[in-house]
Order: structure tokens, then C-alpha cells, then sequence
């Protein structure tokens, strides 16, 4: 059976680390299933553990009072689900549910926050890692937000 | 068939020909002047051209003056181009009837006058060339215009007084000829009765020759027109640099597209009077009952926002945009496109904008200056 | 220059304000139009529009119209039986043999699904000419995606990806940018040529997608829109730059118009 690490090894966002790293934030993670329609994370609950996505399709969702609840972006395989455990007030903002289902590795998050203040070589090096996910992030909801195929985006 | 300077015709001469054209069946038109301004109508007879008129003209300003001379020919550009007589203002392009049986769609026969222009400078006449690359494309020919233009004669006049919004030379279109025309002119002898110096330069042009009273040129007659060359040469108002246009190119957002911006005002008079803008849009029309229609070409100018509208709303919002296109494409993107500028130097954009913009000292500004001008130095 | 009259054959709502009408001439027909050209379609009366062609079959042309002015507004109107005046074709279509013995990715927003529509047939009719084939498509929401049957029908034999801006939980596919997409295409991006299609924002950023993956700036190929009048390079409406839309595109390569794009309101 493939070790956590193993995993990690292979994921963009751990791949190239300094020998030893990877079975480090190891030690935070876990693998995690869910079955369809499960929710992953829940907005305003805290930010204890977010996953690394090895199979599956999961959606994160706003809810609305009146048109129930919205889907604002999918996440797939590969994909890192899970950015505000990083600082404070660790708070998610969205729902997240899986479409199908779905395998993670969950990694606990102030164990891994507290392996970084312990080796902030690593620490700066994995933010810096995390910097680039969210910049995408932010890029693809600004592309969204200017209503990419309408009229008046011509 | 090119004789240079080969005779002279006077002015009773230059009378016949006039007639002889209008014998042929020809339409000739010419210089006039009409409502204190000089402009291209037809002519019946050379009583009918400017004599003794030339004109003051500036960076939006334009005046009538008395020359105390018999010219003909004393002024620079006649206050239109010559396009309107080739490729008309309007043009009904389809007509179209619907009923029981469908719909049927006739192309009206183009209507084609056989045309003289008579007079015509030698920056219009290099302005035709320019129209033909646009028109005469074997790729989408435009039927009235190449039917115009296979027909035409142009009896060409070499410039001797260019004004002050002038600069052919720059453009190397003239002031004297340089081809592209059946007869050209130079008008001699303006202390006295005044005679011109003929460039017979196709077949279609030696037989009119023929056809009218003229004498073999003299030594002496070429060198009275080899001055009015050289005097017309010095005498141009206005200058362009072949090399800024495309360093103005590289510089789309320099601040001076801004301040030539605020200055515009987007009428587009500029492209009404320029000899080889182009541009038109097409407009639809119906009877009431709605069972006949037509669709007519109207000329158009990239000035107005709807020029490049897409639904949602238009590419070139900003007047900085509109003017950027219309002066880049005028003099840099017009060579790839047609291998040749699209500007001739005749001076009419700058003597008829209302506000007095001259594209000449736009584009020096843009590109005599560096388009950083406006980044702070650290301190 | 002149049109000449086509009877509406068959009308299909694809969307609340998207129609697709097929034409057939009612005496001669025009030359057959490939993928990536354009007719002029004249509402008697009312005016003329470049609308890209969204398929063919035999004599009969398809044309999908969006209703976004008067003119569209009165094709979008036509019925089953009414007449049109049609011209073209027009422009440079797309250039699907230089994709022979290669991956293909087609990357669709919006109503841009169009004039790929018969591209992807071409494709689908000689299949086994190409490598791996990707198509992308984004879309506002699910309810704006085009002939969504048929799409479901070209994943039997290419991987298609749909992303939509937002959805609700009833919807199985992905929520995000279409260049999320690109990204994860199963192609090999240095032997992939790309035909991008949307609106012009949407197809700077798939460009951009497809060359950060490594498909080369002379393999993209997108294709643009302008309000061409006369679709022959005298109107001068459709410039962009050195170029006539309308006859040196409406489809060009990502190399020759990435400048003229990258300059604020060209």
C-alpha cells in the first residue's frame, strides 16, 4: 500500500521539497473517503483539516436564502480543497460537498501550522507554495466575475 | 507613349479641349468656384474654372483670394476630393421585392458617366492609385467605381502655388505629376496671357491632342516649367517624416493621443475630405407597404462610435481610440494593407478640422518624444 | 456583392434568445462554405450581419443567430418557410488539415461553439487523422450551454470538458473558468493545434492558457469578431491593426494578432 507520504511525493504542491518534508506533513494527514453528497467542509465551522483531493469531484457551494445553495468553483483530483486553515481566524468560508465519491488525504491543520513555526524554512517554502494556488484561485474568480461569456465581454 | 513637355496648348486651346471632351459625350469636371470656396463640379467651359482665384489656407481656416493673375490654377486643394465623382456619397447596392412567389433580388445596373477630371493634382491623382488598390482588388472589385475608373480621363495640372497646409513632397506625390495620367499640365506665363505645357503620357491622351490647336514646346517653355516645379517645391507649408509614423506606432498609449483626444471632436470631417478614406456602412430602406427594399452604400467615417460597434457596446469607445485608429491606419498599417500610405500629403484634413489638428504635428509629437514622458524620476 | 434568397428549412430554439435555422437556396447555391467562414444573411429590409457558419449539408447551410440587435432580432423571427437573403462565403475558415497526424484542443465559450460546430464535425468525420482530441467548453451556466445532445454524442469519441461560472447543485459538471480546463486537457501541448472561439476577453485568457502549457503561439488559432458590412476589405469596420477581419480572418493565428490585441482599445 502507497504510505501518505508516497502521495504527497507525487503532488505538484509537495513535490521538490527538502528530503524528509514530505514524511513530516505526513504526519499530519490521514485518508479520508466520501460518499456523494457529503459535505467536506461547512462555512463558519473551524478550520481543523483540509484535503488534498485523490479521487473524486467536489463542489464548493454558497448557500442562498432564496435559490438554495450556489456552486462557485469544482475541485478534482489533484487539487488542494481548503486555504483559510492557513491564518487566522481558521474559518472556512464555503461549503464544500462531493459530487461523487470522493478520497482525500486530510491533513490536520495546526499540526501542520505547527511544524511550520517549528521549521520555518519549510513553513515559508510551503506558504510560498500555497501563495501560487491561491493566486490561480484569485485569477479564475476575477474571470468569472467579468462574465467571461456575455455580450458584453466581446 | 510618354513625351514630356512635348507641346503647349493656350488658354483658347486648353477652351477647345474642354470642348472636344464635352463632344465625346463626356462629363468634365473641374475646379469651380461655388459659395466663396473652391470645389470639383462640372464644368462646360473653361470660363467655368477659378481664374484669377487662390486660396488662404491654415490649420482650420480657409479663404478666397484675389490673385490679380489670368490663372487658372493658382490655388492648391479644392476644398473636396475627387472620390465622391467615383465612388459616390451613396450607392444603391440590391433591390428587392417580396410577395406570393418569394423574394427576388435584382443588382441595379451601376450608373457610369464617362468621366474627365480636368485639373486634378498630382496629390489626388496618386490618391486614385490609392482608391484602385482598395476597389480595383481583383480579389472583390466594386463595380461602380472600377467601371468610373476604366473610363476616366484625367488631365492632370502640376501644382505651382501648394499652400500652407501642403506637403505632397513629403509624401512624394508631387507637386509636379508623377504617372497615372492621360495629359498633365503646367500652367505658364502668370505675368501675362497664360499657356500650358503639355505631358502626354497614354494613346487616349494623344488623340485628344490632336483633335485641338497646340505648337511644338520650346527650350525655353520647359524651363519656365522646370522652375514652376522648383519654385513649388520650396513653397510647401507643411512637412511629414517617413520615419515617425512607425514610431508612433510602438507608442499606442504616449499622453499626446490624449491631448490631441481632448482637442477632437469626432465630426469626422477629416475623412469626409480626405482623397482616400474609405470606409462606408450600408443602410436599408422599404417602401410602407413593405414589399420593396433596398439596401444603399453611404459613406461612413471611423470617427462616429457606432463605427465599430459589436452588440454590447463599440471596440473604440474613446475619441483617443477612434482618432489613433484613423491616423495609425492612415499612415502605417495602410502599407500592409495596400503597400502604399494612405495618406497622399494633400493638407484638406488639417485645413478643414475645426479645431485646426494637423496629423503633421501630431504624429511628430508622438514621435519625438518619448511615450515615458510622463513616469517620475526616483528621488 | 448581391444576395441571393434561401428558404428557412428548419428552425430550432436553442436558447431563450439563440436560434438555429437551416437554409436551403430557392434557386442557385452558394459555393460550399467551410468551417470558420461567414455568410452576410440579409433580413429584407432591415440589414445585413456576418453570421459564421454552424454547419453544412449538402446545399443546406446552418446558421445559429443570437437576438442582440434589430437586425439578429428579425432573422431570430424568422419561420419555417420565410426567406433570406444570403451572400458569402466569406474569410479564412479554419485550417484543420495542418492539424492531421496531431492532438486537437478546441476551447468554446459562450455562443463561440459555433462556427467550431462543423470544425468538430470535420474532426468526427475523419477521426482517426488526428492524435488525442480535447474539446473545452465554458459557458455562463448550464441552461446557456448550445446543442447540448450533440455534445454528449462527440464524448463517445473525444474527452469533453464543460465549466460553468456558477450552478446549481443539480448540475453534475465543473464550476470554473474554461482556462481551468486547458490546463488539464489530456493533450501533449508541443504537437496540439488549438482553436479557440468566444468572446474576445475569453479568448485572450484561453490563448494564454494554451501556450503556459507549451502549444505553440503559431498552433492557436482563435477566431474574431467584428461588424463587417460588406465582408470584402472596402467597409473598413472590421480592422484590427494591419488586418480585414473579414478577409484575413475572421480566423488567425494566435501570432499574428496577439499585438493588436494587447493594445487597450484597439
Amino acid at each position: 500500500m502507497t504510505s501518505i507520504a508516497d502521495l504527497l511525493a507525487d503532488h505538484p504542491l509537495f513535490e521538490g521539497l527538502p528530503p524528509g518534508s514530505n514524511e513530516l506533513i505526513a504526519g499530519c494527514g490521514r485518508n479520508a473517503h466520501f460518499a456523494t453528497g457529503e459535505y467536506l467542509l461547512s462555512a463558519d465551522a473551524s478550520a481543523d483539516e483540509f484535503f488534498v483531493l485523490r479521487r473524486g469531484h467536489v463542489a464548493i457551494e454558497v448557500d442562498t436564502p432564496r435559490r438554495g445553495p450556489l456552486v462557485v468553483a469544482t475541485l478534482g483530483e489533484g487539487e488542494v480543497l481548503g486555504v483559510s486553515w492557513m491564518l487566522p481566524p481558521y474559518r472556512w468560508t464555503f461549503d464544500a460537498r462531493a459530487v461523487e465519491p470522493t478520497s482525500a488525504i486530510a491533513l490536520d491543520a495546526s499540526c501542520l501550522r505547527a511544524k511550520c513555526d517549528d521549521d520555518p524554512a519549510l513553513g515559508y517554502e510551503l506558504f510560498k507554495r500555497f501563495a501560487g494556488l491561491v493566486r490561480n484561485r484569485l485569477q479564475a474568480a476575477r474571470l468569472q466575475l467579468v462574465d467571461l461569456y456575455g455580450n458584453d465581454a466581446s | 507613349m510618354t513625351q514630356p513637355g512635348a507641346c503647349v496648348l493656350t488658354r483658347e486651346g486648353l477652351g477647345s479641349m474642354v470642348d472636344a471632351f464635352r463632344a465625346d459625350g463626356r462629363t468634365v469636371i473641374g475646379p469651380a468656384v461655388r459659395d466663396g470656396v473652391i470645389v470639383h463640379d462640372e464644368i462646360s467651359s473653361i470660363e467655368d474654372l477659378p481664374a484669377g482665384w487662390t486660396e488662404e489656407a491654415e490649420a482650420g481656416s480657409y479663404r478666397l483670394e484675389p490673385t490679380g493673375t489670368d490663372e487658372l490654377f493658382a490655388f492648391s486643394s479644392p476644398s473636396q476630393s475627387w472620390k465622391r465623382f467615383l465612388y459616390p456619397e451613396r450607392t444603391l447596392l440590391i433591390r428587392a421585392s417580396r410577395g406570393a412567389s418569394g423574394m427576388a433580388i435584382t443588382q441595379p445596373e451601376p450608373d457610369v458617366p464617362s468621366l474627365v477630371f480636368l485639373g486634378i493634382r498630382p496629390c489626388d491623382l496618386a490618391a486614385l492609385d490609392v482608391l484602385d488598390r482598395v476597389f480595383d482588388d481583383p480579389a472583390a472589385t466594386d463595380p461602380t467605381y472600377t467601371a468610373r475608373r476604366a473610363d476616366l480621363v484625367t488631365v492632370a495640372v502640376a501644382c505651382g502655388h501648394p499652400g500652407n497646409t501642403c506637403f505632397c513632397a513629403s509624401m512624394d506625390t508631387g507637386p509636379s505629376p508623377r504617372g497615372g495620367y492621360d495629359l498633365a499640365l503646367t500652367e505658364l506665363g502668370w505675368d501675362g496671357p497664360t499657356e500650358y505645357l503639355v505631358d502626354v503620357n497614354t494613346e487616349r491622351g494623344a488623340e485628344v491632342m490632336e483633335r485641338i490647336e497646340h505648337r511644338q514646346a520650346t527650350a525655353a517653355d520647359r524651363a519656365a516649367a522646370e522652375e514652376v516645379h522648383r519654385n513649388a517645391t520650396a513653397r510647401m507649408g507643411r512637412h511629414l517624416d517617413g520615419s515617425h509614423p512607425p514610431q508612433a506606432a510602438k507608442a499606442p498609449d504616449h499622453p499626446r493621443w490624449d491631448d490631441v483626444a481632448d482637442r477632437c471632436l469626432a465630426c469626422g470631417n477629416c475623412t469626409m475630405v480626405c482623397p482616400t478614406c474609405f470606409c462606408s456602412t450600408t443602410v436599408d430602406s422599404t417602401d410602407l407597404p413593405g414589399g420593396e427594399a433596398e439596401l444603399w452604400r453611404v459613406w461612413d467615417s471611423c470617427f462616429t462610435q457606432d463605427f465599430s460597434y459589436l452588440h454590447g457596446g463599440s471596440v473604440r469607445s474613446s475619441i483617443k481610440a477612434r482618432y489613433r485608429q484613423w491616423l495609425l491606419h492612415k499612415l502605417v498599417t495602410w502599407h500592409d494593407q495596400f503597400d502604399t500610405s494612405g495618406c497622399v500629403g494633400c493638407g484638406r484634413c488639417i485645413t478643414w478640422c475645426p479645431v485646426g489638428i494637423d496629423l503633421t504635428e501630431e504624429i511628430r509629437a508622438i514621435a519625438e518624444s518619448p511615450p515615458t514622458a510622463r513616469r517620475e524620476e526616483p528621488t | 456583392m448581391v444576395p441571393v434568397a434561401y428558404r428557412v428549412e428548419r428552425r430550432r430554439e436553442e436558447l431563450p434568445d439563440t436560434v438555429t435555422l437551416w437554409l436551403r437556396p430557392t434557386a442557385q447555391a452558394l459555393p460550399t462554405p467551410t468551417p470558420g467562414q461567414f455568410n452576410m444573411l440579409w433580413a429584407f429590409g432591415v440589414g445585413e450581419v456576418p453570421i459564421s457558419l454552424a454547419g453544412v449539408d449538402g446545399d443546406v447551410l446552418a446558421h445559429t443567430v443570437r437576438r442582440v440587435g434589430q437586425v439578429t432580432e428579425a432573422l431570430c423571427a424568422l419561420a419555417e418557410g420565410d426567406e433570406v437573403g444570403v451572400r458569402g462565403p466569406y474569410g479564412a475558415g479554419w485550417d484543420l488539415p495542418r492539424a492531421a497526424g496531431r492532438d486537437v484542443l478546441v476551447v468554446a465559450g459562450g455562443l463561440g461553439l459555433v462556427p467550431l460546430r462543423p470544425l468538430i464535425h470535420d474532426v468526427l468525420a475523419g477521426r482517426h487523422r488526428f492524435g488525442s482530441v480535447a474539446l473545452c467548453i465554458g459557458a455562463r451556466s448550464p441552461s446557456e450551454l448550445l446543442y447540448t445532445e450533440e455534445v454528449s454524442r462527440w464524448a463517445d469519441e473525444m474527452d469533453v470538458t464543460i465549466a460553468v461560472d456558477t450552478a446549481p447543485p443539480s448540475w453534475k459538471g465543473r464550476v470554473g473558468v474554461v482556462t481551468k480546463l486547458i490546463a488539464s486537457a489530456g493533450i501533449d501541448p508541443t504537437l496540439t493545434t488549438a482553436f479557440v472561439c468566444g468572446p474576445e476577453v475569453m479568448m485572450r485568457f484561453a490563448a494564454r492558457a494554451a501556450l503556459d502549457r507549451g502549444v505553440p503561439p503559431s498552433e492557436v488559432f482563435v477566431s474574431l469578431e467584428r461588424n463587417m458590412a460588406c465582408a470584402i476589405g472596402h467597409c473598413g469596420h472590421c480592422q484590427l491593426g494591419p488586418h480585414f477581419v473579414c478577409k484575413d480572418g475572421p480566423v488567425l493565428a494566435w501570432d499574428r494578432v496577439a499585438p493588436q490585441l494587447a493594445v487597450r482599445a484597439r
